[in-house]
């Protein structure tokens, strides 16, 4: 068994994607993202609600899609609820890093998020884990209403 | 053919295939994406460009005219290949993709009217989908659709309630590049005729798989691409009744279509000529033709015969396998299978396989509709070829049984 499947497939990940947490949709005031992978099909229906000075109040999320992008997604609205906006920022940031390039010391505010830098040894599934975060990058840009991003240009 | 084939020897002939990959030794499933090249196919393409390399049909030196004959000896080959009248009716592409939209857009665009019906069927391939959506857009036709049923064939009992007098072109596909089912085309051909329409097969993966003829067949048009019937990739066929591309309107505009040109207007040549504006793959089409050669003697039926073999021992491990499930029909159908792991996602059993030095499909293959209908996001595809081998097969049903633990 190769290693690096193991590093990309631990077993936090895969009961992310089988059990995936903050799983549904957020009814009122929320801004709705829909992301989606066009060459792999996944999709994301992200709910963010945000409160006063941009506070990550609630965040939960649908989607179908490989354990990668489903993990990511779900571990990423663990972490991102009561996050004030810099900090969300600074997590999109640091978990970019984290999945593109060789970081030596990923930023603790990452938590179980570390378990998913496996994914730089893979880079053709780097856009699944990045699904989520795109569709949550896209929410803070607009703060209302409802959009939808893609990984690949329309 | 009286020898068996000894398809061990036949092997010997791809180098690609003597390699290792992250390890293991390289089990290259994904030949209907695309196949690999016989040493005699390279050796064609590189000794057209060590030899004979020059324009064609233009050059009065020596050089050229080689060339030129190189190329037309190709289309020959082709056309002796499927069966077709003449070498006329044979008209090099990049590829299916490119072959269809040539008939979509030259064809299409002086015979399609609004509230003309464009028949199709759901397991199309987008490139037998797209360009005829186009042109829906820009005549006013209609699309309409021959359903799939759940055991991944056409609903061919209730045929006649889609293919009624107001079609003027059914284009389907010769086998399912995802659910491995082969159409009746010869059938589906007598049906249409029947009705006055036209018809176009998409032969892209059958064309090097099974024996092809197109007058057997008795279809207007027919398109395949080289490089998944051991040629490169970047040429392709369409080919077209004389009837119907004598028809035609010119598509490409440019050199090497034109009879005589002045500042105002031209006249252009005859087909097949007219659909090849500019400098033409010549060395692609020289492969092509060693591709058909290298074919033709290992024998259609019998590479038919292989495919098939690998794809029930390949079935039956399937259905061995825990939460696995085998899509389209049984018994006879084209090389490949399609497969959902309960599991596994196709992506994450791809990705899987691909570490254990296997090569399959994992996505929507070009089907998002069909995989829509279907309820899936997707499929994981072995799609086999005349050089695979049984051992092989079983190695592919080990790494998914170890799959199967794994992402249990």
């Amino acid at each position: 068994m190769s290693t690096e499947l193991e590093e990309l497939y631990q077993s936090v990940i895969l009961d992310h994607s089988k059990r995936p947490r903050n799983f549904g949709e957020i009814a009122d005031g929320a801004v709705h993202v829909h992301g989606d992978n066009p060459s792999c099909g996944d999709e994301i229906d992200l709910s963010v609600k945000f409160g006063a000075d941009g506070v990550v109040e609630d965040v939960k999320f649908k989607g179908v899609g490989c354990a990668i992008s489903q993990a990511s997604a779900s571990l990423m609205t663990m972490k991102l609820k009561g996050r004030s906006e810099a900090d969300a920022r600074e997590m999109l940031r640091a978990f970019h890093d984290l999945v593109t390039t060789e970081v030596a010391d990923p930023p603790r505010l990452l938590g179980d998020l570390r378990l998913l830098a496996g994914v730089r040894k893979f880079p053709q599934r780097v856009k699944c884990a990045m699904l989520g975060w795109r569709a949550f990058e896209q929410a803070l840009e607009q703060k209302s209403g409802d959009a939808s991003v893609s990984t690949e240009e329309a | 053919m009286s020898n068996p084939t000894d398809w061990a020897a036949v092997r010997a002939d791809f180098p690609i295939l003597d390699q290792q990959v992250r390890g293991q030794p390289l089990i290259y499933f994904d030949n209907a994406a695309s196949s690999q090249k016989p040493r005699a196919v390279i050796a064609a393409i590189a000794h057209y460009y060590e030899r004979d390399n020059a324009n064609v049909h233009r050059g009065l030196h020596e050089l050229s005219s080689r060339a030129t004959d190189a190329y037309e000896r190709a289309r020959a080959k082709v056309a002796a290949y499927l069966g077709a009248a003449s070498a006329e009716e044979v008209v090099f592409t990049r590829g299916t993709t490119e072959g269809i939209n040539l008939v979509a857009q030259t064809w299409g665009a002086k015979f399609v009217r609004v509230g003309d019906v464009i028949l199709l069927t759901e397991m199309e391939h987008h490139s037998n989908l797209v360009p005829w959506q186009m042109l829906a857009e820009r005549t006013g036709a209609r699309l309409r659709f021959v359903p799939v049923l759940d055991d991944g064939t056409l609903a061919l009992e209730r045929l006649g309630d889609w293919l009624t007098p107001e079609v003027k072109l059914f284009a389907f596909t010769h086998i399912s590049n995802s659910l491995g089912t082969i159409n009746p085309v010869a059938e589906l051909c007598r049906a249409a005729r029947a009705v006055g329409a036209v018809t176009l097969i998409d032969a892209a993966q059958s064309a090097g798989h099974l024996p092809v003829n197109v007058r057997e067949i008795g279809c207007d048009f027919l398109v395949l691409s080289g490089h998944k019937m051991c040629a490169p990739t970047g040429i392709g066929v369409l080919y077209g009744r004389a009837e119907l591309l004598e028809a035609m309107p010119p598509w490409h505009g440019g050199g090497e279509m034109i009879v005589s040109v002045s500042y105002e207007r031209s006249t252009y040549k005859k087909a097949p000529h007219k659909f090849e504006a500019g400098t033409p793959n010549i060395a692609g089409a020289v492969g092509l033709g060693a591709a058909v050669d290298y074919l033709e003697r290992l024998g259609r039926a019998a590479i038919f015969a292989h495919d098939l073999e690998l794809t029930q021992q390949a079935l039956a491990g399937l259905d061995a396998l825990p939460g696995v499930r085998v899509l389209g029909p049984r018994g006879e159908r084209g090389g490949l299978a399609g497969f959902v792991m309960a599991a596994a996602h196709p992506h994450d059993l791809t990705t899987f396989a691909d570490r254990h030095g296997l090569a399959l499909r994992g996505g929507h293959h070009c089907n998002q509709p069909l995989m829509k209908k279907l309820r899936l996001p997707g499929t994981t595809r072995a799609s086999f070829y005349f050089y695979n081998t049984r051992a092989e097969v079983d190695r592919m049903l080990e790494i998914l049984a170890e799959a199967v633990r794994f992402f249990a």
